[in-house]
This record gives structure tokens, sequence and C-alpha cells, in this order.
């Protein structure tokens, strides 16, 4: 038996004891897990926004550990220290060759496809410790966790990185850094980023990095913003300032060229849509509340492009879709391509380009994520990022 | 349609619809095409398709069509992929006689017995039921290359005598088993085996698949 961080309800998770995982397929690995986060992500499930979670789930995306055991036809070794991207993909699928990782064919079991395949035209790839619509993986917030296709995604880090630099490499480095990329930015542009969670932070650090003249950062946190303003953004507190008003004077009256919407379905905001969206969302009709993002299409200059990072499951009500007709905007999405990522960002992390400790605000033992959850919920401005360390007592998690 | 004494009709109503979403087999290449004016196959088409029951459906494999023909012309492979057919024994002789066990809810099996009815290697597989058979069905799996690597398009299409109709396949649907969803779940993981070399599972524990699950309930 192992200890394992189990979804049971809205805002109900607790640490149970479950059986270990095994090796079940040829191309399977084992990891014991030594740091595991909570995901901005994470918090749409413990909120019960994410439809098909069903109560014993083990939760968790973002991980990382040491291999333990291996499949026949893994080409990992044991004691190898890995990161886990949070999309599993196989590799052999169209869209792994043409590294869509997010979109892979093979991954979601079978008879889990209907339900995403109803919603969405197609079917979701599987995304560990997630929805039973993209496929109802366990996750990595546990001692132990399995590992399908380990020949594809997991990174070997070398030792001399410790756990906290590479662990981010699973999800929301890859994420802030497609999300830059989706804005495809030119020199010279001036990119705005809503949303100074883990993703907005990696995302404005990686629009710097990526050569933008100017980034601006939009939340309502003052901890949060003052973060984005140490990677270098201006920053907009949405609470006291008329944000697009802002965008239009700090880019020389044009607009900025590219958006970026880190913020997702459960955005705040004092619009009147956004209102009812989150009373319709209540009381179940599920409206994604998008206000960030109708805010950012408005902002964005006409013929200037609009990434999503941030995310989103289901409609949204009154979608400013004239305003993205008429003024010619691109848009790009999507779940991240985690495998394109790892190595290049890895480098990255090597060579000193990009630093993620900076976000770590809480380090936990497992027996705690519990409380990292609340916390990390209701305490956005401080919480900024928490690790779970299991096999770990309090001192040694701190 | 021969009733199994052991079961009954009701039973074999289900366990016939069952058999045949569970064996995914083809339908008729000669109608598929037929009584439309577009280009999409039969199986498409919004209209029902006469007293018999038509399903079909297309994945593309990215592996060449000669691999892919020749694992599914070994008909002991398919319980590999296709979850409720328990065994394929082959007969052989010039037609290629087999008898397809298939699993029936109640812990029951049903026999298929087919012969195959024409074929072009790396390109078709056509087969039908044959006198002595718990069903009466007709099925073909055909192989086109898609454009560029993209592999090859599978195409499997089925054709049967639905016994007692849209009551047998509510039965049927009710064992979670309703042809259709069961044919599209096969082909699904014919894909994953031919592309990956395994099965897609979620299961944590060897126990837990649902392979190991169906093996507990039979």
């Amino acid at each position: 038996m192992m200890r394992a961080l189990t979804w049971q309800g809205t805002h109900d998770v607790r640490v149970d004891s479950v059986p270990d995982p095994e090796i079940v397929n040829p191309r399977d690995a084992i990891l014991k897990v030594t740091s595991t986060a909570i995901c901005g992500s994470d918090l749409h499930l413990y909120d019960g926004v994410i439809p098909g979670v069903i109560p014993g789930d083990i939760l968790g995306h973002e991980f990382m550990g040491e291999v333990v055991e291996t499949g026949k036809d893994s080409t990992l070794k044991k004691g190898q220290r890995v990161v886990v991207p949070f999309t599993i993909s196989c590799g052999g699928c169209f869209h792994c060759k043409i590294q869509q990782y997010s979109a892979c064919e093979n991954s979601n079991p079978a008879e889990k496809q209907d339900m995403s395949a109803t919603l969405y035209g197609h079917p979701m790839s599987a995304l560990f410790g997630y929805s039973h619509l993209t496929g109802g993986y366990s996750g990595g917030q546990a001692e132990y966790a399995r590992v399908p296709f380990s020949d594809v995604g997991p990174i070997v880090v070398p030792d001399h990185l410790d756990d906290d630099q590479v662990l981010f490499l699973s999800d929301i480095l890859p994420t802030g850094w497609m999300g830059a990329e989706n804005a495809e930015i030119q020199p010279d542009d001036t990119v705005a980023v809503w949303g100074c969670g883990p993703v907005g932070l990696f995302a404005v650090q990686s629009a710097l990095i990526m050569g933008a003249s100017k980034v601006i950062a939009i939340d309502h946190y003052p901890h949060r913003l003052e973060l984005a303003k140490q990677l270098g953004a201006e920053v907009i507190n949405f609470k006291t300032t008329d944000v697009r008003e802002a965008l239009m004077e700090m880019s020389g009256g044009i607009g900025v060229d590219a958006v970026i919407d880190a913020v997702g379905m459960e955005s705040h905001g004092f619009a009147v849509d956004n209102m009812l969206d989150m009373v319709k969302q209540k009381v179940g009709m599920g409206a994604d509340r998008a206000s960030a993002l109708k805010q950012a299409i408005l902002a964005v200059r006409a013929g200037g492009r609009v990434s999503i990072p941030g995310v989103y499951g289901g409609m949204t009500d009154k979608f400013p879709l004239g305003a993205l007709m008429e003024k010619g905007l691109k848009v790009n999405s999507g779940q991240t391509h985690v495998q394109k990522y790892t190595k290049p960002l890895l480098d990255k992390i090597e060579d000193g380009t990009i630093d993620t400790t900076f976000l770590i605000s809480h380090r936990l033992p497992l027996e705690e994520a519990a409380r990292g959850y609340k916390n990390f919920r209701e305490q956005q401005d401080s919480w900024t990022k928490v690790v779970l360390k299991p096999g770990t007592q309090k001192e040694q998690a701190a | 349609m021969k009733p199994n004494r052991q079961i009954g009709i009701a039973g074999t109503v289900a366990a016939a619809g069952v058999a045949l979403g569970a064996a995914a087999f083809g339908a008729f290449l000669s109608r598929r095409h037929d009584g439309g004016g577009d280009d999409a196959p039969q199986f498409a088409r919004r209209s029902n398709h006469g007293d018999h029951a038509l399903v079909g459906r297309t994945v593309t494999i990215r592996k060449p069509a000669a691999e892919l023909y020749a694992f599914w012309r070994d008909f002991s492979n398919l319980p590999q992929f296709m979850e409720n057919v328990e065994s394929i024994a082959e007969q052989g002789g010039a037609r290629s006689r087999a008898t397809w066990t298939i699993k029936a809810p109640g812990g029951t099996t049903v026999e298929l017995r087919t012969e195959i009815v024409g074929e072009t290697e790396n390109e078709r597989i056509a087969w039908a039921s044959v006198e002595g058979s718990d069903i009466e069905t007709r099925g073909e799996v055909t192989f086109t290359p898609a454009p560029g690597d993209r592999g090859t398009r599978v195409s499997l299409h089925i054709e049967y005598d639905a016994p007692g109709g849209a009551v047998g396949r509510a039965i049927a649907k009710a064992f979670q088993r309703e042809p259709e969803v069961q044919a599209r779940h096969d082909l699904k993981r014919f894909k994953m085996l031919m592309e990956t070399g395994e099965i897609a599972t979620s299961a944590r524990r060897k126990s837990e698949t649902r392979a190991a699950k169906q093996q507990e309930n039979a």
C-alpha cells in the first residue's frame, strides 16, 4: 500500500492508503515520486467545475521521481531521475509524429474517448491525474506512479540539478513557453499577459526571452504582480486600473501586438457578463467564465495574435466574435505539447537562462496536501506554488 | 437465426447484437456507396439501411497496409483487440472457415462461424457467416493507402440482421456492448496495438484492466 492524494468531492481531497501501482503495459515504468506540485488546473478539479472526476481518483499531473521498475519495452533504467510530462503521448501516431503531443490519438483508452468526442468533436488525449474525459489515469500526488509510454514522455535530468530546478518541466514551464510561442512574438512587440499565476509568470519570462520589447502583466494580487515585475514586466492591477485604457496608452495608442490569456475558465472580474457566467456555473448551466479572454480580445490590436494557454472546458456566453473577425485576429491555443519542449527548456535551465525556483512559496510533505490545496486556493497572493514532497516529514520538506 | 437453447430468446437476441459488435465485422462493399447523392459511405447516411443494421468506421493507422492486412488476416490475432471475442479457432480449408467464440451477457458465449467470401491481398478481407452459426452477419475490412506518410486508412463495415431489431440492440446496449460502440472501440484498440504495440489502459494494476475484469465476470 502507498499514500496518495485522492479527490472525494468539491473542496474535499484526502491523503489515503491505496494499492501500489504496477507495470501493466510493456512500455510502462513505475516512479518513486520525489516532488509533485499542485497546479492551478488542479484547483478546477478541487472546485468541482471539471466533469468526469470520480471519488477516489488520484490527482497530480506535475511530478518527477526515481525510476524503480520498468516494463520490457521501457527505455528507462532503474535509478534514473526523470520529470514526467503531464500529457500522456504514444510517440507513434500522426499527431505525435508532428509534435502535437497533446493531441495523441492512442493514450486515452478507447472506451473513454466517447465523452470528449461528443463534447469537442474529437476525443482528447490522456493526461495524468485529471478527468476521466482525459483517460482517468492516476496522478503523481502519491508515493508511486505508473507512467505509460515511459520511452516517450519522461526526460532524464542530470544529478547536479535539484528537483526544484526541473520539476516545472512537467507542465507550467512548457505551458508558459508555448503560451508565449503561440503569441508569435516579433522584435519590437508589446505583449500583454492576463494572470500572474505560475503559467502567466513563465509566459512573461518566455516572452522576454523571445525578444518582446515590452511585456505587460495583469493581475490583482500584489505579490504576484511583484514577481512579474522582478521578471522584467510592467504591471497593471485590474482592480484599480482600466485595463483596456491602460494597454492602449502603454502601447502608444495602437493596442498590444499579442495577448496571452493565462487565466482560463475560473477568471475573476467585475464585468456583468462574468457575474452571469458565475451564476450559471453555480447552478450547473456550466458556462465558462472568460472575462480575461474577452478583455484580451478587445485589447489586442487589429491583426494581432491571441494565445490561450488558460484552461477552458465548455462553452462561454457573449464571446466577442465580431471583434475577432473584424480585427482579423489570429488565435492559437491548446493543451501543451510538453514533450516537444522538455529538452530545449532543460537546456535553458542548465545554462542559467531560465530559473524556476523563484516561484515556489511552500514545500509540504504529501500528508499535508489537503492543506496545500486549501491555502493555494484561498491565499493566492502568498501561496504562489506548492510543492509536495512524498516520503518526507514536515521539517525535511520545508 | 437459431435460438440458443441455453440462454433463451432474449439472451440470444442480446447476445447476437453483442456478438456482432464485439466481433466488429465488415459489411458489403457493393452496397457501401449505393443510393446517395454524395461521396460519403453509406454508414454515414442519416437514413435507415432497411431491415438490417449496418455499422462502419474508418481509422487511419501509421503503418503500411501490408503489415495491417497480414495481422488481420490471421484471425487468431483478432481477440487481442476485439474485447468481447474470447477466441477464434481457424478450421482452414479453401475458404478459411473459422469459429468465433464471443462473450455474451450472463457469462454465456455464442458461436459465430464464418468463411472468407472475398479477399485481395493487402487491400481487403470479407467474410460471412455460414450454416450453423448462431449469428447471421457479413463483414469486411479494407486497407487503403493514406496520403503521404500518413499510413493506411482502415475501414470496417458490418452488416447483420439484427434479431429483434431495435429491441435486440436495446438489450445489447444495456450490457454496454452495443454493436456500433463496440466496433468503434475495437477499431481504436486495433490502431493502438498497431501503432504503439499495446492497448492503452488507465488501470493502475493488472487486475484492474478491462480484460482482467471481464475474465473475472465470465
